[in-house]
């Protein structure tokens, strides 16, 4: 049995490489990361919302959305934490 | 059980220390448009700051000032904020989350600085629980 999640776990890993041999050369300009919506952000960000952090502008204004989602998996993260290691007080005199 | 330090030393560069970590952490969440920062980051040292004090202190003082009952309404408290101007931003007219229908002066500047600061509140207080529940877990 363990011997047969090795091998999936190597075949995986070796899959993963071979894919990620096939993308741009990192800081690449041309890239369609950097050529699509990027410039676009940068050119607009002080005339739309006058800020001049332009990662904090893109995590809470441009993405907005995404980071309500990020704060919901903390708050998530931390009620299941408490809801399985959290004793009441009737367990801890027992 | 975490119990209390009986060194001098300990003790009173914590007590020195703690006011300026939390006003260290605040200057972060407030310079979040200007210079690198914002609200996660922010949160993360305003939590240690808490974990500091139990650490040193023992965890019946930390307990006594930042109770269990306290930090449950501070995690919810800080997505109610998050969620609540994203409403806010849907009520009056517009998009879920569109900053541009506030009515104060420079809207988009205003409506990311109190995300930030939801987002600053739940981290701090998701980090002091979790500091809470993994010191009982013996």
């Amino acid at each position: 049995m363990k011997f047969a999640c090795l091998v999936t776990t190597l075949a995986t890993f070796a899959l993963m490489i071979y894919g990620a041999l096939d993308m741009p050369v990192w800081g690449d300009p041309d890239s369609p990361a950097n050529s699509h919506v990027s410039p676009r952000y940068i050119e607009k960000v002080m005339e739309e919302t006058a800020v001049p952090n332009m990662v904090t502008a893109v995590l809470a204004d441009y993405r907005g959305f995404d980071t309500l989602g990020e704060t919901t998996v903390v708050f998530c993260a931390g009620m299941s934490v408490l809801l399985i290691l959290r004793k009441s007080k009737k367990e801890k005199r027992a | 059980m975490i119990t209390r330090q009986d060194s001098i030393i300990i003790g009173t560069i914590t007590r020195l220390l703690i006011p300026f970590i939390q006003l260290f952490a605040l200057y972060i969440i407030m310079h979040g448009h200007s210079s690198p920062g914002g609200g996660f980051q922010g949160g993360v040292i305003m939590g240690a700051s808490f974990i500091l004090l139990g650490i040193t202190y023992g965890m019946d003082m930390v307990k006594k000032i930042f109770t269990i009952r306290l930090l449950t309404i501070f995690t919810s408290l800080g997505v109610l904020i998050y969620g609540g101007i994203g409403l806010l931003c849907l009520l009056l007219g517009k998009n879920f989350l569109n900053y541009g229908v506030l009515p104060i002066s420079a809207p988009r500047s205003m409506g990311m600085f109190g995300i930030e600061i939801g987002v600053g509140i739940t981290v701090m207080a998701v980090m002091v629980s979790l500091f809470y529940d993994l010191v009982e877990f013996e």
